[in-house]
């Protein structure tokens, strides 16, 4: 149980059309992830699922049930907000149980249900104080208990990791992702964030200005990516774009991973002057500034020296290489 | 809140500033009260001296004790207030939740529509609403005063109240919707008490002219039992000879009602006033 389908769903704003017929299957259990740019739409198309926004145009169906035109509240969802969007005159107890209360659920049954999501993200020592009292973290355990009591057949999350630190951030994506796992259940998460995107998914939807440009598992979308759009937003850091004319290709465009880039002292197949070095420990980002392409970037692992203004030349094995057409479309 | 980084003689200044604003404010209270325990020579030979124990006299409010009818006055204005205040701070919020939640055609100009009404004089319509009273048997009724001052109190309420629920969280009540909480719980138990210090702002703005109105109580309600406490005091003013005494001890019990009312909002009201400044 837990099958999402989207069929031709679009949505305008007045004349303004922002959502512009998304198609797209989300398989029971599976953990689907919208990224894109601010803007893109990826936002307003979860609140289309969940039903806070009018579907202008398809149908949305969950288990085969048309839920197009269903209020919230009837669709079987939870949602998480970025905002958590505690009632702030609940406790945390009476927060997780609204729901069920509203929905007429016996009471053994409601604190039953409280019990068990409270147990399992550790907040049984918080369910008696008000969200006031409870830290960003704790407050979006909170929001995703709420979810996790309703036993709801899809998940939803919109941006819930943005409120909170980085060390927060990274400690709550595993517990979502654990969850997830405990769980089983089907779950649809909005974000921004490429890292969030490929750590937590099964499946990944690549959205632009309102269309899906790319869905698929993560390596996949890493490895194979459909155009120049989806190349440049999934890794990290992005990947380098390279004029194909000037080394002699047929293609476009081509694009170069930033781990797939050696330097070397002699000439290379690209010369160029390093503008800027980043030290993380672990590994080390030399962007280096070239006549032909632009900034380039060269992610070595382990700690390198070079020098800021240093000649340097580039290698890369042509094979790994991407070649896109002039409209961005990926050459295979 | 003392900063370490202002120094006194600027923290002095500033005090200085507010205290004389303060004691300008007060004046014509303080006069009005302290006139209201004295004999009626000593109002006149001495205006601003406190009461001694030559001037102390009660006769301004033994004349009102006696008049008989104050209580049923301060009934009337209470009854008045309170029920304006309600019906303005109810539709009002309603009117506001309406405009700044739902995505509908002519917001906007449905919006400068009832904003309209805080430029625009309810006074000028006077004679429409005296007609109107008339023609539907309202005059001389409570009902009237109320009526009018709904609407005069509404153009504002809408205007501070929607701006102020713009500002709640989409994803509260969103929240709430999900959760299978209806429009009216949303709005009534999510909304309205996150607004509060902007209804106590609102609900002070708006009563203070309903209790002080001697406009619509003259024109809508002169009658005896429908009399307000502001239209009562007139009995005490005559065009050759004014009961100074009297009219001072009735304005000063007037104070008492609006005073306690105000009270009970204004730690709202701050809260209201600088959360714009401080967010």
């Amino acid at each position: 149980m837990g099958q999402l389908s989207l069929s031709g769903v679009t949505k305008s704003f007045g004349p303004v059309e922002v959502i512009k017929g998304v198609d797209l299957e989300v398989a029971d259990g599976e953990f689907c992830v919208f990224v894109g740019p601010s803007g893109c739409g990826k936002s307003t198309l979860l609140r289309m699922i969940a039903g806070l926004e009018d579907v202008s145009g398809g149908t949305v169906t969950l288990d085969g049930r048309d839920i197009t035109n269903l209020p919230p509240a009837r669709r079987e969802i939870a949602m998480v907000f970025q905002s958590y969007a505690l009632y702030p005159h609940l406790t945390v107890r009476d927060n997780m149980g609204l729901a069920l209360k509203q929905a007429g659920h016996p009471r053994a049954e409601i604190r039953a249900a409280i019990d068990r999501a409270a147990t399992m993200l550790s907040l049984d020592a918080l369910l008696d104080r008000r969200p006031a009292e409870l830290s960003g973290g704790q407050r979006q355990r909170v929001a995703i208990g709420r979810a996790i009591v309703r036993r709801p057949k899809l998940f939803l999350f919109d941006e819930p990791l943005s409120n909170l630190d980085a060390a927060l951030r990274v400690q709550t994506r595993i517990e979502i992702a654990r969850l997830h796992r405990d769980l089983g259940a089907t779950m649809v998460y909005v974000t921004h964030d490429q890292v969030e995107a490929m750590t937590l998914a099964d499946k990944i939807v690549v959205l632009r200005a309102g269309r899906v440009e790319q869905t698929g598992a993560p390596m996949q979308l890493y490895n194979d990516p459909a155009n120049t759009f989806v190349a440049g937003f999934i890794g990290s850091p992005q990947m380098n774009f390279l004029k194909s004319g000037v080394l002699g290709l047929s293609s476009h465009s081509a694009g170069i991973r930033p781990e797939q880039v050696q330097l070397t002292d002699g000439a290379g197949q690209i010369s160029g002057r390093v503008s800027h070095v980043e030290r993380l420990g672990g590994e080390t980002l030399v962007y280096v500034h070239t006549a032909d392409h632009g900034l380039l970037t060269a992610r070595l692992f382990g700690e390198h020296d070079r020098t800021v203004g240093s000649e340097l030349g580039i290698t890369f094995d042509p094979a790994r290489l991407f070649h896109f057409d002039k409209a961005g479309h990926r050459l295979r | 809140m003392s900063q370490p980084r202002q120094s006194p003689a600027r923290s002095i200044a500033a005090h200085a500033v507010l205290i004389l604003w303060t004691l300008i404010a007060l004046f014509p209270v303080f006069v009005t009260v302290v006139n209201s325990f004295k004999s009626k020579r000593a109002i006149f030979t001495q205006p601003l001296a406190l009461p001694g124990p030559d001037s102390f006299d009660l006769v301004g409010y033994q004349t009102v004790a006696r008049q008989g009818d104050f209580v049923a006055y301060f009934q009337n204005s209470l009854v008045v207030t309170c029920l304006s205040l309600f019906f303005v701070l109810l539709f009002g919020a309603m009117a506001a939740f309406a405009l700044s939640e739902y995505r509908f055609r002519g917001n906007t100009l449905m919006g400068l529509y009832l904003a309209l009404g805080i430029m625009i004089p309810i006074r000028l319509g006077t004679v429409a609403i005296l007609q109107m009273m008339v023609a539907t048997g309202l005059v001389n009724t409570l009902t009237a005063l109320v009526l009018v001052y709904t609407a005069q109190g509404l153009p504002l309420a809408v205007f501070i109240l929607s701006e102020f629920m713009r500002n709640v969280s989409d994803d509260l009540k969103n929240a709430g919707r999900i959760d299978g909480l209806s429009e009216y719980r949303i709005f009534f138990r999510l909304v309205l008490p996150l607004v509060r210090p902007a209804m106590a702002t609102v609900a002070v703005f708006t009563m203070i002219p309903i209790w002080n109105d001697l406009w619509f109580p003259l024109i809508l309600a002169p009658s005896e039992e429908t009399k307000t406490i502001t239209l009562g005091s007139q009995v005490f003013l005559g065009q050759f000879v004014s009961n100074w005494n009297a009219v001072l001890a009735a304005l000063s019990l007037a104070i008492l009602p609006v005073l306690v009312l105000y009270l009970i909002f204004s730690r709202q009201l701050i809260r209201g006033i600088t959360a714009g400044a401080v967010k």
